[in-house]
């Protein structure tokens, strides 16, 4: 197998010194006009990343880079949408970054991303998602399938579930002052749905390296469920016999529960979910069960009431 | 010159209500509303018919503890902006999120308590506005439509908890605008209560 990946470099050696160190004149120039709109800082600063197109495309216009690096939720920054996009990028360190993981398996252990991430081959995914709020996007993801990564750990047969943390550190992250959740993020699936080959393991969006306020470096894309169990900037992974707590479930387990699967039919308690906005449309369009991918995953809950298991 | 700034004071509080308005309109001609521009609209629109709730229930407590008599001319109109922000917000919710969807609209109000309660304080403010006009005083009379105006106690009630429920975690902001209304309510009952007690001491001194 051919590995194109060219790694986890810093900025600072892929670019020419003397634009570098200029960086923040150019930016200051792109920033004084219209310009800084089209190029928004950040993709400045990202790497670009080797990868394939990946098996999985998709046939609806792409939401623009600018909406999908401004327009997130992160609540480590912040809860607004604009807050991420404002306050991650010249807070959060994502190099160096390691991965622990741990639990139910033959070869737990503390990984760089580069070991992580460099013996597997990247590819792009083009996902819809949709946020349990009512609004999606449609991202073009560079990333690989979690089960590749997951089976490198050799997961016992009491590896049930597989739970996920972000990164907590107030000196990065001033949102996690405020009580707004129970830090540090946690989230999780089901053995069988982490190992489905829609799941993602996602370093990337449009060709270059996630940006902080996308969940850099290391995050989850499971495109048939809401977007809150996608979860950033994991610094853990932890394979486990029983369901793991996750952070919007611990909130309010009334309106979000552990599968969160997108589904039309089942409406959060204080809102519909039959329809959803798509970024950069007027209208509201159909929300689609399992966001689309019914097809692929539908299989998985084969036999449960999704009304009751939301 | 105090009569000049007498003449002054409406049609400068009239122009200063109708900033939040036209920094919405400068945001959306210069394309600063951002990626979900519907969303923030409605939201922003929301809020200011909440904050002019907020500040037209402000206008009796703060006259009453500076002694600034002007104030008093300054109600019917910041109430009726209230009324005109919480307009808005109903329209850009019914007209930008749901784009007219009259059934979408009639599940809304029956199932998402949040929006029944938006309903509400809606429906309550409408005789509020009707009944704000001179004629409308004198034909109820004062008794009368001050007691039909206290309805606009349960507006700013309804409008906090509208807010608060909608909200997905930080409840901060609702929190914040929950505490102002508690005072300004909170006044209103402890002047009520110091005035009973006033009058109950004169009765007994007669």
């Amino acid at each position: 197998m051919l590995i194109r990946f060219k790694g986890h470099i810093a900025e600072s050696e892929v670019t020419d010194q003397v634009l570098y160190v200029d960086r923040r004149r150019f930016l200051a120039l792109g920033a004084a006009g219209a310009a800084a709109m089209m190029f928004p800082v950040g993709r400045a600063d990202a790497g670009a990343l080797d990868y394939t197109k990946g098996a999985v495309t998709l046939d609806e216009k792409m939401t623009p880079f600018e909406a999908v690096t401004t327009y997130n939720n992160y609540y480590e920054f912040g809860t607004d949408k604009e807050d991420p996009a404002r306050v991650a990028p010249g807070k959060l360190k994502t190099t160096p970054w390691t991965v622990s993981v741990e639990g139910e398996c033959a070869k737990p252990a503390k990984l760089a991303y580069d070991d992580l991430i460099k013996p597997h081959q990247l590819e792009e995914r083009i996902y819809r998602m949709r946020c349990v709020e009512g609004w999606s996007m449609v991202i073009p993801w560079v990333g690989v399938p979690l089960a590749q990564v997951l089976k490198r750990f050799e997961p016992t047969s009491k590896a049930k579930y597989v739970e996920f943390t972000t990164l907590a550190d107030p000196a990065q992250m001033p949102g996690i002052r405020s009580r707004v959740l129970d830090w540090p993020y946690t989230e999780g699936l089901r053995m069988d749905e982490a190992l489905h080959s829609l799941t993602l393991l996602a370093v990337g969006l449009y060709g270059q390296e996630l940006l902080p306020q996308n969940g850099a470096p290391i995050r989850l894309v499971v495109p048939w469920k809401y977007g809150f169990k996608s979860i950033k900037s994991i610094v853990k992974i932890r394979f486990t016999e029983t369901q793991p707590a996750t952070a919007w479930n611990k909130s309010a387990p009334g309106e979000y529960g552990f599968y969160s699967n997108v589904n039309p039919a089942v409406d959060h308690p204080r809102w519909s979910q039959a329809k959803e906005r798509r970024i950069g449309e007027f209208l509201r369009r159909e929300t689609l069960p399992f966001n689309g991918y019914a097809d692929q995953v539908a299989g998985l809950y084969a036999g449960m009431d999704l009304k009751a298991q939301f | 010159m105090v009569q000049r700034g007498r003449a002054f004071l409406k049609p400068v509080v009239f122009a200063a209500c109708l900033l939040p308005l036209a920094w919405l309109v400068w945001k959306g001609l210069f394309g600063y509303l951002g990626v979900n521009p519907i969303e923030t609209v409605n939201r922003f629109l929301g809020d200011w018919a909440l904050r002019f709730v907020l500040i037209a229930l402000a206008v009796t407590p703060l006259r009453k503890i500076t002694g600034w008599a002007q104030l008093a001319r300054l109600r019917r109109m910041l109430g009726l902006f209230a009324f005109f922000y919480v307009c808005l917000h109903l329209s850009s919710y019914l007209g930008l999120d749901l784009f007219f969807d009259w059934q979408a609209l009639g599940k809304d109000i029956v199932k998402r308590r949040y929006i029944t309660l938006g309903m509400a304080a809606f429906v309550l403010l409408v005789p509020l506005a009707v009944t704000s006009t001179d004629a409308m005083i004198r034909r109820l009379g004062g008794r009368r439509w001050r007691l039909l105006h206290k309805l606009v106690y349960g507006v700013g009630i309804l409008g906090v908890v509208h807010y608060w429920m909608m909200v997905k975690a930080d409840i901060r902001q609702p929190m914040l605008y929950a505490a102002v209304l508690a005072v300004l309510l909170g006044y209103r009952v402890a002047a009520y209560w110091l005035e009973k007690a006033r009058r109950q001491r004169q009765g007994a001194a007669a």
